[in-house]
Parts: structure tokens; C-alpha cells; sequence
């Protein structure tokens, strides 16, 4: 059997990388070489995704369309390429992010890029796993890392307490997951989603509770990865705790990741289930963590927190396509739809959630302070900061031009395209939870720009402070992309709709 | 083959790993409930193997990777723990409350 190794060059780059920047932290060479490889390393990753993305058009790429390995278990398709782009692009700003923290306190750099590279492969080869085996290890290759990184700041009792709560829960939730997926084994004798789609279609009438059992235990699961309420206990605490570039990777790259296992393992293995089992538990989540994120973001005073139950309540947005998937007689083009406004939600919230904790990183290291009240009047001593911060906030909320509000049109667009009772009660529950947010977001934006600078901060002396160059390129790449694709939206539903190859 | 039995044994460790997870105060303590959690799955993971007769084995490589991995959960578990230990002085769950609502 010839092995594909076109195919599978981004996971070798990327896990050359990983040793590449332990061996340099070993090396005399000063630690920034660290941070430069790994940075280097997933622009290199990035490369291969592209030649397979256009390989049609190259004269020296084979192309054979979906290109699939290891007894199907192993598939690269338009869907893992696009999110394999997406983990690369954010590892990319989440390592930009930790470098301005990570040299400012000097902590182990060489360790900690290794483990968010680490934790990036685990992600990347999430997007391709196609069974239940290789979707575990890659699920926990993005978690375990994060558990260290979560508490890196070893003398700091807050980083540390972040740690241990997002290790318990997150064995707790690998075991619920694993328990799952050992029933739909034990259902259908069949590990591949292909396999498990195809048996789960005529299941003997013993083995249908059985089978439903395990579907139900799997989403829950995977509903702690995605901090979807009533299993998002972990999230504010963590988020708080850990170190702010940490929390970034851990709201985008870990949530996308858990957002594409879901995906893939609810739209092609159990797509049999949809109707009776996940359709109805994920409408159900995904009312509750907008409903509870965003009431409980309201009356946060630190700017951590209000941004993780954020995060929560986006989640809860990202999950409304999947709720509105419920209906019986939905086609299979309306379930592309609703599958691609999943996508297309991720791949904005990436960079807009990205720039935000940019923000709140250039802001802390400046006032020491994450607290809401400290921040206000910061346009009068940082402009730029308070500009940055108004776009990302306001793309979160949803107000055109920026990105976000075609994230929240694609996923409104594909629920009523839908329709029926509950699709449309969903979809009303979503409009309000996007007015409750605008309330919070505004609030911050509102302070910044317009209320008076606590007495005893020095303006001048902040005014003169400078932001560190690698944190600057992060927040420009991600404003470029939230101000292009809010403006250019084809782009990104474009991608969106590449990414529906298997879902029927 | 039977399969009931294995399947109570499962679901029966399973529980008793939730209650434990949810009950004791021990951090160490905690860990090894959710190592009890993973012994289930393992336990009808490979009954299931078995009744099926799986030529593939699917089942059984699939215990062999939850063992692996549980084993470097409990690595990083306990170096948490450690440290935690270290710098609060104690194990206690219910004593780590920092950061609330």
C-alpha cells in the first residue's frame, strides 16, 4: 500500500516542529529561537494545506479527490482541510499572543510552545479522524497539554487552582465520552463513522436504546469540551486562572477542536440519530448556554470572565445549527446548510475572539488590571487599544461591518431556512441572547471611550508605553481579517461551503 | 456468550466512579474515581469485542489506547496535584474556591 505523504505533510511538519523546539530550548541558542521555530513550523504546516486545498490546479499533485487512509479511519477532505487552516491560523496568533506574555515573566518558554504545538497536532489531527479511536487520542492530544498550560504560573495559587478544576472535569468528560463511545461500539460493532453510519441504519430493535444510549453519553461529552451549560462549571474559573494567552487558545483552538469532533462524529456517524437523539440535546444546550452565558456575562466586573461566559454564550450560538438539525423532514440540502453555518461561525470566531484576548493582554500588561472599572477612559492614553477593542467587541455582538454579524446571519439563515415549531422557537431564543449581548459588549466599549480615567492612574507615563511588536501583528491580523471578512463575507462562506463533502 | 454480566459490572464501576468524582474531597481521591470510570469503559469495551467475536479486534486496541492514556492523565494529574499541594498545602477540593460567580 503506497502511503500518502502529501497528505499527511501538515502533521509531519507540525510534529517535526514540536521536537525541532524542544531541541532548541536544549540547544545555547537564546530562548526566543524558540518561539521563532514554532512560529515558523506552523507557516510551513499551513503550506502543504494549501497545495492539497488547490491540488487540482498543480501540475506535480495527484489528484484523487477525497483522499483517505488507514482503512478509512484517516481522511482528508475539503472539511478537515479548511479546519486544519483554521487550527493553524489560530496556534499561529495563540503563539504570537504568548510570546509578548511569555518574555515579559520569563517562564520556560521552549516548554510551553512545545505543549501548545503539541496540543495544536492533537487538533489538526482531529479534522481528519474519521473514527472513534483516532478521534479520542486526537481529543486528548488537545486537551492534555492545556491541563500544563493551564498551570504554568506555578507560585500562583488562582493559575494553579485553574488547573486542577479543568483536569477534573476534563477526565470527567473523557470518561463520559469513552463510556459512550463504547456503547455505539457495543450497538453497532463498528468503530469507523462510515461503518457506524451504515449499521446504525437497520439496528436490530434490541440494540436502538442501546445505540441511542451511547449517542446521548458521546454528545455530553463533547458538550464539557465545548463548555456548553450545564457542564460549563470549569470555564469561568479556568479561563480566570489561567494565563491570558492560555485562555485565548483554550476559547478558540480547544473549542473549535471539540466543535469539529462534534461535527464530524454527529453529522456522519450518528446521522442516523439526529432526529430522535442529538438534534433535540443540542437545541436544548444551545438555548440554555446563550440564555445563561449571556446573563451571567452581564454582571461580571472582570474583563476574564465577562469574556469566557461570552465565549460560552457564543458557543451556545455555534450550537444553534445544530439544534435547528432536529426537524424530520429537514433535506439534505437544508442539513449542508445548517452544517456549514457551524463552520462558517467557528472560523470568524476564531479571529474575533482572538484579537479580543489580544486586547486584554496589551491592556493587563499595561495597567496590571483586568478589572472593567480600572479600564475606563483607556482611549484617552491608548487610542489604538480602545479602537482595537470597540471592533473586536462590536464584531462579537454582531454589528455589520464586522465579521461577526455574518457569523450570527449564516447561523440565522440556516435555522428558519429550516423551519417548523421548535426551529423558529429556537431561533427567537438566539435574537434575544443577541440583544442581551450587545448590552455587555457595549458596556465595556462605552466605559472606554467616553467614562474618566480613574484618578490615580499616570496618563502620561501609560500614554508613552509601547505595545510589544509580536502582540501588534497578532491584533492586525486578526482586525484585518474581522474588518475584510465582515466587509467580503463570500470569502468565508466560501470555505463554509466546501466543508459539507459528507454530510447526507 | 452472555454479555449481561459484563455490562452490570461496567455500568455499576461507572456509577461508582460518578459517585466518587462527586463526593470525595481528596483530590488524589477524585482521580482515582475517574481511573474506576475508565475501568468500566475498558470492561465493555472488551465484552463487547468478545460477543461480537471482532476479527479486527477493534474493541480491544481501543482498551489499550484508553489504558495508555489514562496512564499519562494520571501523570499530569498528579503532577497538578503536587503543585497545587505544594504551594496551598493541602489536597482538599472544597478548600480551592478562589474564584467565584
Amino acid at each position: 500500500m503506497d502511503f500518502d505523504y502529501h497528505a499527511l505533510l501538515p502533521e509531519i511538519i507540525l510534529a517535526g516542529t514540536v521536537v525541532g523546539v524542544l531541541l532548541v530550548d536544549l540547544s545555547p541558542a537564546p530562548k526566543y529561537w524558540t518561539a521563532i521555530v514554532g512560529l515558523l513550523g506552523v507557516f510551513a504546516a499551513a503550506i502543504p494545506i494549501l497545495t492539497l486545498g488547490f491540488c487540482g490546479d498543480l501540475a506535480f499533485c495527484d489528484d484523487s479527490g477525497v483522499r483517505s487512509m488507514l482503512g478509512d479511519s484517516y481522511v482528508v477532505d475539503k472539511f478537515s482541510l479548511v479546519l486544519k487552516g483554521l487550527f493553524l491560523g489560530a496556534a499561529f496568533l495563540s503563539l504570537l499572543l504568548s510570546v509578548s506574555y511569555l518574555e515579559r515573566d520569563r517562564y520556560w518558554e521552549g516548554e510551553f510552545y512545545f505543549l501548545m504545538l503539541a496540543s495544536t497536532l492533537g487538533a489538526v489531527v482531529m479534522a481528519s479522524s474519521r473514527d472513534l479511536v483516532t478521534m479520542f487520542v486526537g481529543l486528548e492530544l488537545v486537551t492534555g497539554p492545556t491541563f500544563l498550560m493551564t498551570g504554568w504560573r506555578k507560585g500562583d495559587p488562582r493559575s494553579n487552582e485553574a488547573a486542577l478544576k479543568f483536569f477534573i472535569i476534563g477526565v470527567l468528560s473523557a470518561a463520559v465520552l469513552l463510556f459512550g463511545m463504547g456503547l455505539v461500539y457495543g450497538a453497532t460493532g463498528e468503530i469507523t463513522f462510515e461503518g457506524i453510519r451504515a449499521a446504525s441504519a437497520n439496528l436490530p430493535d434490541r440494540s436502538d436504546a442501546l445505540f441511542n444510549l451511547g449517542v446521548l453519553f458521546t454528545i455530553l461529552g463533547f458538550a464539557f469540551k465545548v463548555s456548553a451549560v450545564p457542564f460549563h462549571f470549569w470555564t469561568p474559573d479556568t479561563y480566570e486562572g489561567a494565563p491570558t494567552p492560555v485562555t485565548a487558545y483554550l476559547s478558540v483552538v480547544s473549542k473549535a477542536a471539540g466543535f469539529v469532533g462534534l461535527l464530524a462524529i454527529a453529522y456522519l456517524a450518528f446521522a442516523e440519530a439526529r432526529v430522535n437523539v442529538w438534534g433535540p440535546a443540542l437545541w436544548i444546550l444551545a438555548a440554555v448556554s446563550m440564555t445563561v452565558g449571556n446573563l451571567v456575562a452581564l454582571r461580571q466586573t472582570n474583563i476574564v470572565r465577562m469574556l469566557g461566559y461570552s465565549s460560552i454564550a457564543q458557543g451556545g450560538f455555534m450550537l444553534v445549527p445544530f439544534g435547528a438539525a432536529l426537524a424530520s423532514n429537514a433535506t439534505s440540502v437544508q442539513l449542508e446548510s445548517v452544517f456549514s453555518a457551524t463552520v462558517t461561525y467557528l472560523l470568524i470566531y476564531a479571529f474575533m475572539n482572538l484579537g479580543a484576548f489580544g486586547v486584554v493582554i496589551a491592556v493587563r500588561n499595561r495597567l496590571g488590571s483586568s478589572e472593567i472599572d480600572d479600564w475606563s477612559g483607556l482611549f484617552r492614553y491608548a487610542p489604538g487599544l480602545a479602537t482595537l477593542l470597540a471592533i473586536f467587541f462590536f464584531s462579537l455582538a454582531g454589528i455589520p461591518p464586522l465579521a461577526g454579524w455574518f457569523a450570527k446571519f449564516v447561523m440565522f439563515r440556516a435555522a428558519l431556512s429550516i423551519g417548523g415549531g421548535w426551529v423558529i422557537a429556537l431561533a427567537v431564543i438566539a435574537v434575544v441572547n443577541a440583544v442581551i449581548a450587545f448590552a455587555y459588549y457595549a458596556k465595556v466599549v462605552k466605559s472606554t471611550w467616553f467614562d474618566e480615567v480613574p484618578t490615580e492612574l499616570e496618563t502620561d507615563a501609560l500614554a508613552s508605553e509601547r505595545v510589544i511588536p509580536s502582540l501588534k501583528l497578532a491584533l492586525g491580523i486578526a482586525a484585518l481579517a474581522v474588518i475584510v471578512l465582515g466587509v467580503f463575507p463570500d470569502l468565508v462562506a466560501g470555505l463554509g461551503n466546501l466543508t459539507t463533502g459528507f454530510v447526507e | 456468550m452472555l454479555i449481561n454480566q459484563f455490562l452490570l459490572l461496567g455500568a455499576a464501576l461507572f456509577s461508582l466512579g460518578v459517585y466518587g468524582v462527586l463526593t470525595r474531597k481528596n483530590a488524589v481521591l477524585v482521580l482515582l474515581s475517574v481511573e474506576l470510570m475508565l475501568a468500566a469503559v475498558n470492561i465493555n469495551l472488551v465484552a463487547f469485542d468478545r460477543y461480537f467475536v471482532d476479527t479486527e479486534a477493534a474493541g480491544q486496541v481501543f482498551a489499550l489506547f484508553v489504558i495508555t492514556v489514562a496512564a499519562a492523565e494520571v501523570g499530569i494529574g498528579l503532577a497538578i496535584v503536587l503543585l497545587i499541594f505544594r504551594v496551598r498545602k493541602s489536597a482538599n477540593v472544597d478548600e480551592f474556591d478562589l474564584m467565584k460567580l
